[in-house]
């Protein structure tokens, strides 16, 4: 028995040394996003409190602590407190299986690139729920768009994954990252990498996708109702989710934590460095993106997902394992 | 081992737990969710027995996307007052109907666990080498060459209910307006502006 407590007792060491980092970094990466933002727009962004304004988020995290969580009088309770749970947990969850090097990483499981693609697709409960729970026209008629846009870009990240699976011959994260060593899969696959990065914001509900929090039409879409520390836990959990998605793109196309060349004094930069400053140039592209694109129509977006991108996946899966198969270079995998 | 079956009897009381909630919870949406609970903990009970593969799929396929759309029906439709009605409205034709679909069903399990005894030892009989090669290469290697017709097959079966459910809801509506991007960008000034002298008191017949 006691042998277990301790197991136990090691593995939470492990995990809270993983999630107040995540926790941290999402506050940053909402400053970086307000200032990327106002930089386009010629304004200065959060720059009060503290350095260059970085404790901002600390500031509305405060906030948003102290103010009253109201619940609707007509809301389904239980699920209307659940949503954001959900959110919240999903986001932070998915971190476990993320390599940050090739020995810096929670649980190392073979089917890491499933679990990623498992637990991203399940965030979309946290917006179903709330928009529901809320029982209220804007929040519903916001959750029912979420699901349908999620689920319909869920496919065609689906199918890019199995465009780089192709490549690697194995579901395991790490495996993933090595098969990189020469030739990053972004050269190889840039369309594919093109369209998981549009896939990403759309799952993510980031603008030009943000038709689920259109302000114009639903107010705020699913988290209208919202209020106080529950309104701050989806926030976060989008911007974990976020995060999550840069991860993924970072270690399904820009090599992970490989350095850009192995020549001597640019692979003495540890790892995790590389890794971390990959996640945070696409950041920076999704904050571009926000900043710069105007919203897309409803069905411009499905249009978008089912009749442009899934196909065009689809042919360059057929054109991936043809020149693959063709040129004998298809992974034998170690059996 | 001890930690092995505490963790099997959480997940399989929270799958017993959530499938009875799922046929007796009065509020159809939190039948649905409490399918998705049960769909979970059974997707980690695969994973606990060492299919990790089938465990994954069956988060991705059944709980990201099939519970979403259950959802999403019954979400849209008033299912609700419908299960209400089903048990208390007089004439409830449902009520046969499901119990011969049920009675069928279990006679299925009984036969199935019934004849358990008598299968062949898959362990023996396959001419893979198990222990080595995890379970995703383990299907992969089976699915493509000794299975590949059923495999097709159900991929067939999955096509054409496909397309019955697309024929069974398409309808042809008339006097909607479409945009055709091609024809947005392909327009330039001289298709689309022309200009014209109007006269005083006589005005531009426009054609529509």
């Amino acid at each position: 028995m006691m042998e277990y407590l301790q197991i136990l007792g090691n593995e939470v060491y492990k995990i809270l040394f993983l999630i107040v980092p995540i926790l941290v970094s999402v506050a940053m990466i909402v400053w970086l996003d307000r200032r990327v933002w106002g930089l386009v727009q010629k304004r200065k962004g959060p720059n009060v409190v503290g350095p260059f304004g970085l404790l901002q988020t600390l500031a509305d995290a405060l906030k948003y602590i102290f103010k009253e969580i109201i619940i609707p009088a007509s809301a389904n309770k239980t699920v209307f407190i659940l949503a954001p749970i959900v959110t919240m947990t999903l986001a932070l969850v998915a971190w476990a299986v993320i390599p940050m090097s090739e020995e810096l990483v929670l649980s190392d499981i073979n089917v890491g690139i499933l679990y990623l693609f498992a637990v991203s697709s399940l965030g979309v409960y946290g917006i179903i729920m709330g928009g529901w729970a809320s029982n209220s026209k804007y929040p519903f008629l916001g959750a029912i768009r979420s699901a349908a846009q999620m689920v319909s870009y869920e496919v065609s990240i689906g199918i890019i994954i199995i465009n780089v699976l192709l490549c690697v011959g194995s579901l395991n994260l790490k495996d993933i990252v090595l098969a990189q060593k020469e030739l990053w899969y972004v050269i190889p696959l840039f369309p594919m990498f093109v369209i998981f990065f549009i896939s990403a914001l759309a799952e993510t509900n980031r603008p030009p996708f943000d038709l689920p929090e259109a302000e114009a039409e639903l107010v705020a879409g699913y988290q209208t109702e919202y209020s106080g520390m529950m309104y701050a836990m989806f926030w976060l959990g989008e911007y974990a989710n976020i995060l999550l998605m840069c991860a993924m793109g970072s270690i399904l196309f820009l090599g992970g934590w490989l350095p850009i060349t192995d020549i001597y004094p640019i692979n003495l930069v540890p790892a995790p460095i590389w890794m971390i400053l990959k996640i945070l140039f696409l950041f920076f592209l999704f904050a571009l993106i926000k900043a710069i694109v105007p919203r897309y129509r409803y069905d411009q977006l499905m249009r978008l997902g089912w009749k442009i991108f899934l196909p065009f996946s689809l042919v360059y899966l057929v054109l991936t394992a043809s020149f693959l198969f063709y040129f004998d270079k298809l992974p034998k995998g170690n059996f | 081992m001890l930690a092995h079956s505490v963790f099997f009897y959480f997940f399989s009381v929270i799958a017993i737990f959530s499938s009875l909630m799922v046929i007796t919870s009065r509020n159809t949406v939190n039948s649905v969710f409490f399918l998705i609970l049960d769909f979970i903990s059974v997707g980690c009970l695969f994973i606990m027995v060492g299919a990790e593969f089938l465990g994954m799929i069956i988060l991705i396929v059944y709980v990201g996307a099939v519970a979403v759309l259950f959802l999403f029906v019954v979400m849209m439709l008033n299912v609700a007052e419908q299960k209400q009605s089903w048990f208390i409205g007089k004439k409830s034709t449902h009520i046969p109907i499901g119990l011969i679909v049920s009675v069928l069903i279990l006679l299925e399990l009984l036969v199935v666990v019934g004849g358990w005894k008598y299968k062949d030892d898959l362990m023996s009989s396959s001419t893979l080498n198990l222990s080595d090669i995890s379970n995703t290469h383990q299907l992969g290697l089976v699915m493509y060459t000794d299975y590949i017709l059923y495999f097709q097959l159900a991929g067939v079966i999955l096509l054409l209910s496909m397309i019955g459910a697309i024929l069974l809801t398409f309808r042809q509506r008339k006097g909607v307006k479409k945009q055709s991007y091609f024809n947005q960008i392909s327009r330039n000034p001289s298709s689309s502006i022309e200009l014209r002298d109007v006269e005083s008191n006589k005005g531009v017949k426009i054609d529509d």
